[in-house]
């Protein structure tokens, strides 16, 4: 069963065309990384799942039905833990946004609640925390509680846009662990710039860059991850791994799909 | 204090500056959080323009200020809302030309002169009981409107997006609180001045919102520290004989600069 299934989709933001001729499908359970170079289209492409952005053609299914209806299923992680930080709220109050329904505003059981959030807090190794203002806590703290927040409602898909970009390099490795006890639950896409520590934990790969280009399992556990590639843009991959010059892993030219 | 509370003017001013404080202690905190602080002092100017236009038409004051702040603040609104980093300038334009017109109109209106002073610093010593009436009636529609909404107000001010995803009306909710603003901002210019206005809705939260843990406190805070601020600026007033409205703005602005350097050199706040 597919969970996202994207056909045909173009964007364009002010008449700039920031994603052409989109075709992806991630089925249940998959953990996918979504890699590319800044202002490639990463971030737009997961709007586009959540409905906060509308394609110009072609279409977004989320579990058979457009985005944007609301129902809970998808947990999102913002790229920017830094907004707000002299905010007057508490961490347990920001995951408790996550389980906020409009539609049903003076529920009873409150309580329920609170409790979801102060698990979902200890499943992040938050839960001493729940009291402190948001603005006190580290970045990576503040990004447990924002994960914490996208967990709360009990997602089947959790997006989340460069969630290690305020974590240093141990933490990274422990926070991909946590990941892949969440991935036997959900559904996870991450986008990142570095394959490199990821590749151990997903199960495909799509590099974004205008284009999308999409590497399934076979093609990272095969023997594209134990060869060097000097990457350039026009020879390889049209994703800049890692930096500009360095021979780093990357994945097999890519074929002229039809869609090209 | 207590002997000039002997007098009927000083029980009303002081009633209708608590109430301001108390108005202006909710909204404005929404308006800090919010970034708002600019859009405010536009529409609190626009408002001038609707002064203008109800003289010159021989309108009702009330529903032809409101009417008009409610036009030009829903303009400032959508633009704010639509092209995010042309908004300061198109609010200053608005800001200027609102009160430009309003004083042509009131210059063409024939026998009859706003006092500029009065709009600017408020009459707070001449507010008649009808006033408080009217600001009582409004600060406690504001109030319930935020408790409804408190939650999606909360979401839309600390991560709009998320509160997108979440199904918070975002822009029918944005566009509530920018009329709201423009309904509290037009009945307590009328009381207190358009400065006592900007004063009373930007420094109490300023003040607060370092050491509060949740939107609600921050309100709470606002409304108390805001109140206390008008107490002592009219017992100030009183006592020295100085222009009321703007000597609680200075009893606020040193509580401002106070808090600012014992942010600098003292202890930090709690949490």
């Amino acid at each position: 069963m597919s969970i996202i299934e994207m056909k045909n989709l173009d964007f364009a933001y002010a008449g700039e065309t920031i994603l052409a001729s989109i075709n992806l499908t991630v089925k249940d359970k998959d953990f996918l990384a979504i890699i590319g170079p800044n202002g490639g289209g990463k971030t737009t492409l997961l709007k586009l799942m959540l409905g906060l952005l509308t394609p110009d053609r072609g279409t977004v299914l989320i579990n058979g039905k457009p985005p944007g209806n609301t129902d809970s299923s998808i947990g999102y992680v913002p790229q920017n833990v830094h907004m707000n930080q002299s905010f007057p709220i508490s961490a347990l109050d920001v995951v408790l946004m996550g389980a906020f329904d409009p539609k049903n505003r003076f529920r009873r059981n409150q309580a329920k609640y609170k409790k979801e959030a102060l698990d979902a807090l200890d499943r992040l190794e938050m839960g001493d925390y729940a009291n402190k203002k948001i603005g006190t806590l580290s970045g990576g703290q503040r990004q447990r509680v924002l994960i914490a927040r996208a967990l709360v409602s009990h997602p089947e898909l959790l997006l989340l846009d460069e969630p290690t970009a305020s974590i240093d390099t141990k933490g990274q490795a422990e926070f991909y662990e946590l990941l892949a006890i969440l991935n036997k639950e959900i559904t996870i896409l991450v986008v990142s710039h570095d394959l490199l520590v990821i590749s151990r934990y997903v199960n495909a790969v799509a590099c974004v860059n205008q284009r999308l280009h999409y590497h399934d399992q076979a093609e990272i556990t095969g023997d594209m991850l134990e060869t060097m590639y000097s990457c350039t843009v026009e020879d390889t991959c049209p994703v800049e791994l890692v930096a500009h010059g360095f021979p780093h892993r990357v994945l097999k030219p890519h074929e002229d799909h039809a869609h090209d | 204090m207590i002997e000039a509370m002997q007098f009927d003017f000083m029980r009303n001013a002081l009633a209708a500056g608590l109430l301001a404080s108390i108005i202006c202690g909710v909204i404005g905190t929404l308006v800090v959080v919010n970034r708002l602080v600019f859009l405010s002092g536009g529409i609190a100017h626009a408002a001038y323009g609707g002064i203008g236009l109800a003289f010159y038409f021989k309108w009702p004051y009330l529903p032809g200020t409101i009417g008009f702040s409610l036009a030009a603040a829903m303009l400032m609104a959508f633009v704010s809302h639509t092209v995010k980093h042309r908004s300061d300038t198109i609010v200053g334009v608005i800001w200027a030309v609102g009160m430009a017109f309003g004083i042509i109109l009131l210059d063409l209106t024939p026998g009859y002169n706003v006092d500029l002073m009065s709009y600017l610093f408020g009459s707070i010593l001449t507010v008649p009981s009808s006033d408080l009436i009217v600001m009582t009636v409004v600060g406690v529609v504001i109030t319930a409107l935020v408790f409804f909404y408190y939650p999606d107000l909360l979401a839309m001010s600390y991560d709009e997006e998320f509160a997108r995803i979440r199904g918070v009306p975002v822009k029918a909710l944005y566009f509530g609180l920018i009329g709201m603003l423009a309904v509290t901002i037009v009945l307590v210019i009328q009381v207190v001045g358009l400065i006592l206005v900007i004063a009373l809705l930007t420094i109490p939260p300023f003040i607060v919102e370092k050491y509060a843990k949740s939107l609600a406190q921050m309100m709470v805070g606002s409304s108390i520290l805001g109140s206390v601020f008008t107490l002592v600026g009219l017992w100030l007033s009183y006592q020295y004989d100085l222009t009321s409205g703007a000597t609680i703005i200075m009893v606020s602005g040193s509580a401002f600069v106070t808090s600012l350097l014992i942010d600098r050199f003292g202890f930090k706040g709690s949490s």
